[in-house]
């Protein structure tokens, strides 16, 4: 069996509300504002794939997955896989991002697991999701992402 | 949660180690940090109360198991604030070089 025993948990506090932070992962307009990507689902309902495309000219799909659990605005389950890499059902891990009102504060916990250890996925994502929930943090707080 | 929890935190070598092992082994139960820390199992429970309070740890209860997790994400928000200018400013200056260079080489 493949080993998929990695995994991360990263969390940030955001000054907004819980809408808000599920609206920037799931509309592509927002997204593309701080992530450089737009994550694109029809309608981001259990069983819907989901993509993640990159906002340049060639609109080139990065990532692809398909929605495992959702529930507005407070939680959303999604399945993750390298485009050059969906079909083989082992390269799948998933996120699960957890959203909380805590006082005047938003706690946005993202969880990726059933990673598979020394994988070129674990490498880029232990980079990439640091980058975005920053870049997320200051868009929705500042209106203004980073350069990712 | 700031700034200045996350420089507080980082400003103790038993922390820094214990992010240290976090990062060559994420999701560790506090029994298995005490095994590679000197240190009694108070202080390292301790430590790491100082560290989720940064918010450069996170936990998740799996079973009866309690994991910790690093979270760099505050490390990132420190990087983009005081760290990348600096890159940036040596990035130009290799660039300026290059330019310099190919200029007298004409």
């Amino acid at each position: 069996m493949t080993d998929k025993s990695a995994s991360f948990v990263y969390v940030t506090f955001i000054r907004t509300t819980p809408e808000k932070v599920f609206e920037a992962i799931t509309k592509p307009e927002i997204a593309r504002r701080y992530w450089g990507h737009e994550n694109v689902s029809e309608d981001w309902q259990p069983g819907s794939s989901w993509q993640h495309v990159r906002t340049d000219e060639a609109r080139t799909v990065d990532l692809v997955g398909e929605v495992i659990e959702s529930d507005p605005p407070k939680r959303l389950v999604i399945s993750w896989a390298n485009e050059s890499q969906k079909d083989d059902p082992d390269q799948y891990s998933r996120v699960t991002f957890d959203i909380e009102p805590q006082g005047d504060l938003v706690k946005l916990t993202v969880a990726h697991d059933e990673l598979q250890p020394g994988s070129g996925m674990l490498n880029g994502i232990s980079k990439g999701w640091p980058q975005v929930l920053s870049s997320m943090k200051s868009f929705l707080e500042t209106g203004q992402g980073f350069d990712l | 949660m700031d700034d200045d929890d996350v420089f507080k935190a980082l400003a103790d070598p038993s922390r820094r180690m214990l992010l240290d092992r976090l990062c060559e082994k994420n999701g560790q139960t506090l029994g298995q940090l005490c095994e590679s820390m000197d240190m009694k199992r108070q202080s390292v429970t301790q430590h790491l109360g100082r560290l989720e309070q940064a918010n450069l740890i996170s936990t998740v209860r799996r079973g009866r198991e309690k994991l910790h997790f690093i979270n760099p994400v505050p490390l990132y928000e420190v990087y983009e604030r005081w760290i990348r200018k600096f890159e940036e400013g040596r990035l130009s200056l290799l660039h300026d070089l290059k330019q310099q260079l190919e200029r007298n080489k004409k």
